[in-house]
């Protein structure tokens, strides 16, 4: 965790050079806590909206849940732009190379929830047309259950989230390997 | 022995086999009396036989209202293995009609049948839904390709010797883009046209539907609707499970108006089972799918709104689904795909403030409705975007088959539960709102009225809604006995076993089934082969012909006028690609 210090509240050795400017404001951290710090506080989402799911995203973004609370409002339309891909609902294998299009497309650092059962599994819909979770084709970072889940749910999504960009943990890529860029 | 077996028609049925005998097809063409007036024809007959049932003043069947195909390959009983259902709806005689195509074997599976398209435009992407899902040859169809499918594919997959979990590996290089996109357009002296695809993703096009379309400058000259992105294969997943078990998934169909698919899909059952529910059951079902409109209009015009650059309305209107949501929340659990209906009832009763609860969104519904009224609709800019855009013809919006408000903007005032009244519409006072402009802004305004008049159901629905009662038939056969019943009694437990590992015995036979949904007629096209689940069940989504014009639509206006006119269109993906 960042440490952040004010006038006094880190220990004296720490503290500035003797004979600076005494009651300055400062802090000490490592640098990537700091970097981590600033963009858990402002994930840009990308929303991928296929489905179901996409309704509940609309009431998480809408004034009842509000998800301006945890500064993740921005929505971006274009991937370039973004650092969240919110892969909400269904996805096809007709739509799988799209969506790892946008995924490829957006710049690092970037994380992917996955909300819902049918992003995560390919839910009930075991069936001729369905890609049975989108970790076929991205590496995925939270996956939400439910059908679809409730605005809270993915919100506690993005709270996880957050604490994972702090912590530096990095999401399993196994599964989506064959789909990457250059690869066939 | 039944009425029709016995060669006695019903008055409709008897009136249509005198007409059909004077039609070209006439000698080899049989009338049935099934639950709609059916008529059976060979494929050479079937082309002379539309024109006929469409132009003759006795038939004036003007509204192609379904295409599906028919695999009879583990059935007993009917002649050749593969069929086409067709439904037709006549605004005169107002009442719908069957025609079923029975297509004779051949020794490689690809029946033939000709395409009739150019009787009902609207046959157009039902005839390419058939094709790819059952690899019927259209004859004389101009783009039959596949539609729902992505290009890879192999096979058809509603062939019943086609495995539900066979999939195929489908990459970008696959799609198949439109011919005349990939031609360069040089005319002598003019100026560059170029081809955009507007989606698959993109803020516009509310879920994934792709969009080609050549420009010539600002204005489309030729358009082309790819979907099929969002296809998650309902029809063949129906087919493998109870009837009980579809329930859920019909849910996820128009996913924001999810009670009315629910209660259309269990109607159609409980008319082949021959139930009645008791009145208050019926009633609830009345109120939750007025309030499911009321979501649907609200997400329909806040979404479009949107995307003309009005966010406020969208917050406004996303309110009442919110509050809707909290009355589905304390009726059965969930908010958005609610799986509340039961065949032979509800899934459990409601709660004890329903009617209080009811009565509170009844206050609270209208004030939102009147502040995006007092912001929109004398508003300049949008008045400016949505008058004259997006506009279709009474005439157009007939052959296109479009159904719902899309049509009643139109000046046609097809509303299901006034043409063919259900469950209690017919005893209460309400309005058909219709419009005659035919534009963007028409269609707004109906969807508007829409929601006053749903209110107004409502109340009176309220009024006469009975405090305690029954909700569900007490037909153990078809409906699971109280449960503690089950625990107590070995005839209810047997009733209850069976229901739960059979399935409700379902006597064999069709029935289609149609009701209003949100955007427009919703219809269910149910075959049964008596086993505890459907043998074919189509959907007969209103969202798929709407789309279907889109392409037609936005020829000649700008890209944004396109923009406006997709979302008063009101495309829920789940429907449109089932």
């Amino acid at each position: 965790m960042a440490l952040f210090g004010g006038k006094g509240s880190l220990p004296a050795h720490q503290g500035p050079p003797a004979g600076g400017p005494q009651g300055a404001d400062f802090l000490v951290t490592r640098l990537e806590e700091m970097v981590g710090w600033a963009r858990k506080n402002s994930l840009w989402p990308f929303p991928f909206a296929t489905a179901c799911c996409g309704i509940e995203f609309m009431s998480v973004a809408a004034p009842h849940y509000d998800i301006a609370r945890f500064g993740s409002e921005v929505m971006r339309f274009s991937p370039r732009q973004a650092d969240l891909l919110i892969v909400a609902g269904t996805v096809t294998d007709k739509l799988a190379p799209v969506l790892r299009k946008i995924y490829d497309q957006m710049p690092e650092p970037k994380w992917v929830v996955s909300m819902g059962v049918c992003a995560s599994s390919g839910g009930f819909y075991r069936a001729y047309h369905v890609t049975q979770g989108i970790d076929e084709i991205v590496p995925v970072d939270v996956y939400v259950p439910g059908c679809p889940p409730t605005p809270e749910q993915l919100i506690h999504a993005i709270l996880r989230l957050r604490e994972k960009i702090t912590s530096g943990e990095k999401s399993r890529d196994s599964r989506s390997a064959r789909f990457a860029a250059g690869g066939a | 022995m039944t009425v029709a077996e016995a060669g006695i028609l019903s008055p409709a049925a008897e009136k249509l086999r005198e007409r059909v005998a004077a039609s070209p097809a006439g000698p080899r063409a049989e009338v049935l009396d099934l639950d709609l007036p059916t008529v059976e024809v060979g494929p050479e007959d079937w082309l002379a036989l539309a024109r006929f049932l469409r132009d003759d003043p006795g038939c004036r069947y003007e509204l192609f209202i379904d295409l599906c195909g028919v695999d009879n390959l583990k059935r007993r009983g009917p002649k050749s293995r593969f069929e086409t259902v067709v439904h037709l709806h006549s605004f005169v005689k107002n009442e719908h009609v069957r025609v079923r195509v029975v297509l004779p074997d051949t020794p490689d599976a690809k029946p033939t049948l000709p395409s009739v398209e150019s009787v009902w435009p609207a046959a157009d992407w039902f005839e390419r839904e058939a094709y790819d899902l059952y690899g019927f040859q259209f004859t004389g169809h101009p783009n039959l390709h596949r539609i729902l499918c992505h290009d890879a594919f192999v096979g058809h997959a509603l062939r019943k010797d086609y495995a539900p979990g066979q999939r195929w590996f489908y990459a970008e290089e696959d799609l198949r883009f439109p011919e005349w996109a990939k031609e360069t357009d040089v005319r002598a002296g003019h100026f560059e046209t170029q081809t955009i695809s507007i989606g698959p993703s993109h803020p516009a096009t509310h879920g994934i539907i792709h969009i080609v379309a050549r420009l010539d400058g600002e204005r489309i000259v030729r358009a082309e609707t790819i979907i099929g992105y969002l296809h998650r294969c309902f029809e063949k997943m129906a087919e493998k499970h109870h009837w009980n078990q579809v329930i859920p998934y019909t849910d996820r169909l128009n996913y924001v108006s999810s009670m009315i698919n629910g209660v259309g899909y269990v109607r159609t059952v409980e008319k082949m089972l021959g139930l009645t529910i008791p009145d208050r059951g019926r009633l609830v079902r009345t109120i939750l799918s007025e309030f499911s409109r009321i979501m649907d209009h609200c997400v329909c015009i806040g979404a479009n709104l949107v995307d003309i650059g009005a966010l406020t309305n969208f917050t406004y209107l996303y309110q009442n689904r919110e509050n809707i949501y909290s009355l589905l929340e304390a009726c059965c659990g969930a908010r958005l795909t609610v799986s509340y209906v039961r065949v032979g009832g509800l899934a459990i009763d409601i709660p004890d403030d329903f009617d209080a609860r009811c009565r509170g969104l009844l206050e609270s519904i209208p004030p939102f409705l009147e502040d995006v009224d007092k912001l929109v609709s004398n508003n300049r800019i949008v008045r400016n975007r949505f008058s004259g855009t997006g506009l279709v013809s009474r005439d157009q919006a007939v052959a296109w088959g479009l159904t719902g408000p899309m049509l009643r903007a139109s000046g046609v005032p097809y509303d299901v539960r006034r043409a063919r009244p259900y469950d209690f519409y017919d005893k209460f006072d309400w309005d058909v709102p219709i419009a005659q402009d035919g534009d963007n802004f028409a269609r707004y305004l109906v969807r508007m009225e829409e929601m006053r008049q749903s209110l107004k159901i409502i109340r009176q629905a309220l009024d006469v809604l009975p405090k305690s009662g029954p909700v569900n038939s007490d037909d153990w056969h078809v409906v699971l006995p109280p449960k503690d019943a089950v625990y107590h009694d070995m005839e209810s437990l047997i009733y209850h076993f069976k229901l739960v590992m059979e399935g409700i015995r379902v006597p064999p036979g069709e029935r289609y089934e149609w009701i209003e949904g949100g955007t427009g007629e919703l219809g269910f096209y149910a075959v049964s082969d008596g086993r505890g689940g459907p043998y074919r069940l189509k959907v007969r989504p209103p969202c798929f012909p709407n789309m279907a014009a889109f392409e037609k639509m936005i020829v000649g206006g700008t890209v944004s006028d396109a923009v406006a006119s997709l979302g008063t269109l009101n495309i829920i993906a789940g429907e449109l690609d089932r």
